[in-house]
């Protein structure tokens, strides 16, 4: 099936808005590129998930944005996400940034965190440097796509040696359905430093009714000796469609943690790929998703191991309700020179309806001797002998089987690295969980 | 009220197949009851059946504590009207933790808006622990996950004594345990006799009831106690073994529903 996109991703289109928003001439060009890819390529395919049928032409137009002069003129699910106290935050709403903020401490060590597009013309060689240099434009029809559209969107630059003790945090929400929402957000952590970025994704009353699509970029570059945790929390509307693509791109000794919790409302592709380049490089993925209602999701973790005694684990945990489907993919490869490297992968799903799906695939490619690796994928349900035990203490059986799911998904929720962030996802859970 | 724990003619099947045919017993407050007896003769099917576990059917017979029906109950139920088991393998639940699981324990037995405050429970929490010599850190551990059997075991009993029970059932609480943990594990069982709690104690050795001295015991065998004493028996059976008790009733089979 063909979809037709909308006359407003074509290549004129977007280098107009593009140079009516005073972009680069590169950059300019780049998008025009991509508007014609867009036009050409085909969506991704994964694994058993028909994305083909979802609306994915709901790219909404161009809203100008609005920015606020305080966090109080913020609707109540946004500013219940501010960590307290917190210096260092970005609120994206639809098209674009409406609040920056960061700590004059950082900035006087050079630290960027600000919107790319803002990024783009105040540091255009380095985001020229690193833009699409790990997702690229001609992938697919969602690179293509995005990397035409993108707007608003964060960036980050920690320099060579700089430790960033608190986290870097960035809100990105939608309240008008008809309005682009495609942020792309790009990290480069230089030699040796350090920095933890977390974001919510959430989508407001005004994007509850009509369809919308969220295609969305990460990239970060972990050079030398850095490390990078990386925290993102999706919980949009029913209506929208998110499709996300996160990649990393690791060099000698560098390091990566994602934690993800895929937790939309409506169809959900997510892609979490750590490109494990340098020698020492390590990855950690930890994902969570509750599937509920009809929704359907294709989540997918990947380690692509090319450096010497790299390693990689990714743990990916989903509990599904009623008829809701996710199909989880796990890939490990590791590239031949790629000695003593080491990758570990868990795929759980916890069912909670006989009507629901939940398919774990564990994927090993090796293409190198010298090497370890390994797999564990589980499906189940409920263990009536872990609910007996919790009820022969008194706990009734609903509260025993929350505490049950909750258990499942607690290792990762622990992991959310800002406690206002990690309070809200809590408050999804539930909602999700018994909604 | 002294509490008063009655089984009547119980008989319980698991997967089709009679495994208790007919336990008859009668526990008061105060009163610590062993039951002994080789493997397989339907020991903690009784346990597991007391308790209501999914996969026995109680067939015939009743359990009474202090004149309600425990059968009648779900197993919530039956551990809020004060039932308690220690049991033989007790479950792992990852990502709960010990302290979260044992206060939502104390919580059910409480109303709504009446929760044990927080400090109040670390408290109590801490001070069983430390009667149980474990480390303070198993608070904060998953439930029983990665726990050594002792450690489980002691968890066990942990929960008993923060939950306060009437009727106390231990199953095989004495396997896997050394020496210190058994002791340790007596100690915390001893320290929880009085005249409103009974205690049935379910065992195949004589061991652990050098440290738990019993006021009955009783010998199980083909799913019935066929045969009653005082400690005196216990100790017969530590040094003769079962077999003349076999012979004296005729048994040649002591188990019950092998395949």
């Amino acid at each position: 099936m063909s979809t037709q996109l909308p006359t407003l991703t074509s290549r004129q289109s977007v280098e107009e808005l593009a140079r009516s928003k005073g972009e680069p001439a590169w950059l300019v060009e780049l998008r025009g590129e991509a508007a014609d890819l867009a036009g050409e390529l085909n969506w991704p395919k994964p694994e058993k998930v028909r994305i083909d049928r979802w609306n994915l032409t709901a790219v909404g137009s161009y809203e100008q944005p609005a920015p606020v002069q305080a966090i109080s003129e913020l609707p109540g699910i946004v500013r219940e996400l501010v960590g307290e106290g917190t210096e260092n935050l970005l609120i994206q709403r639809n098209s674009g940034a409406v609040w920056k903020q960061l700590s004059s401490e950082l900035a006087a060590k050079g630290v960027i965190f600000t919107d790319l597009e803002t990024a783009a013309k105040e540091h255009g060689d380095l985001v020229q440097q690193y833009l699409n240099k790990a997702v690229e434009k001609n992938e697919d029809k969602l690179t293509a796509l995005h990397s035409a559209l993108w707007n608003g969107g964060v960036f980050v630059y920690v320099p060579k040696n700089v430790e960033v003790e608190l986290p870097l945090q960035a809100i990105l929400y939608n309240d008008n359905s008809g309005a682009a929402f495609a942020p792309h957000i790009l990290i480069i952590a230089d030699n040796h430093s350090r920095v933890t970025y977390v974001d919510c994704v959430v989508s407001d009353e005004g994007a509850n009714e009509e369809a919308f699509v969220h295609p969305s970029i990460v990239e970060i570059f972990v050079k030398p000796g850095a490390q990078v945790r990386f925290g993102s929390i999706h919980h949009m509307a029913a209506a929208g469609v998110d499709m996300s693509i996160r990649r990393a791109v690791i060099e000698n000794d560098g390091r990566i943690e994602w934690i993800v919790g895929d937790l939309n409302d409506g169809n959900t592709l997510s892609d979490t790929k750590s490109v494990l380049k340098g020698q020492g490089s390590s990855s950690d993925v930890k994902v969570i998703s509750v599937g509920n209602k009809g929704q359907q999701m294709s989540l997918t973790t990947q380690a692509v191991h090319f450096g010497k005694s790299s390693d990689s684990n990714m743990v990916t945990r989903a509990v599904m309700k009623d008829t809701a489907s996710a199909i989880i993919n796990g890939i490990t490869k590791i590239e031949h020179g790629a000695t003593k490297a080491n990758g570990v992968q868990t795929e759980k799903v916890l069912m909670l309806s006989s009507k629901a799906r939940g398919d774990a695939n564990p994927i090993l490619l090796i293409d190198e001797d010298d090497v370890t690796a390994g797999h564990a994928a589980s499906v189940g349900q409920v263990n009536p002998e872990q609910v007996y035990y919790l009820m022969s203490r008194g706990i009734s059986k609903e509260d025993a089987e929350r505490h049950i799911i909750y258990g499942f998904l607690a290792p990762v929720v622990s992991e959310i690295p800002v406690e206002t962030v990690r309070e809200q996802l809590q408050k999804v859970l539930e909602r999700k969980l018994e909604g | 009220m002294a509490t008063q724990f009655v089984i009547d003619g119980l008989k319980a099947e698991i997967e089709g197949k009679e495994i208790l045919k007919g336990i008859n017993l009668e526990i008061k407050g105060g009163e610590i009851h062993a039951i002994m007896g080789p493997n397989g003769t339907g020991k903690s099917t009784l346990a597991s059946a007391l308790m209501g576990h999914p996969k026995y059917e109680v067939t015939e017979g009743s359990a009474t504590l202090d004149g309600e029906d425990l059968l009648e109950m779900e197993v919530d139920e039956r551990a809020r009207a004060g039932l308690f088991l220690a049991m033989q393998y007790p479950s792992e639940i990852p990502g709960v933790t010990n302290s979260d699981f044992l206060r939502s324990a104390i919580n059910a037995r409480r109303e709504e808006g009446n929760e044990i405050s927080l400090i109040k429970f670390i408290r109590q929490m801490e001070g069983k622990m430390k009667e149980l010599e474990m480390n303070p850190e198993f608070a904060h551990r998953y439930l029983n996950e990665g726990f050594s059997g002792g450690e489980k075991k002691r968890n066990e009993i942990l929960q008993m004594m923060l939950l306060d029970p009437k009727i106390v059932v231990l199953d095989e609480i004495d396997s896997g345990l050394d020496i210190d943990a058994l002791r340790i594990v007596a100690n915390g069982v001893n320290a929880m006799r009085s005249e409103e709690r009974g205690f049935l104690i379910i065992t195949h050795y004589q061991r652990l009831l050098n440290y738990i001295k019993p006021d009955f015991v009783h010998v199980m065998m083909q799913g019935r106690i066929v045969k009653s004493g005082g400690p005196e028996l216990a100790e017969r059976l530590e040094n003769e073994g079962y077999d003349w008790v076999k012979e004296e009733l005729g048994i040649v089979d002591e188990t019950v529903g092998q395949a």
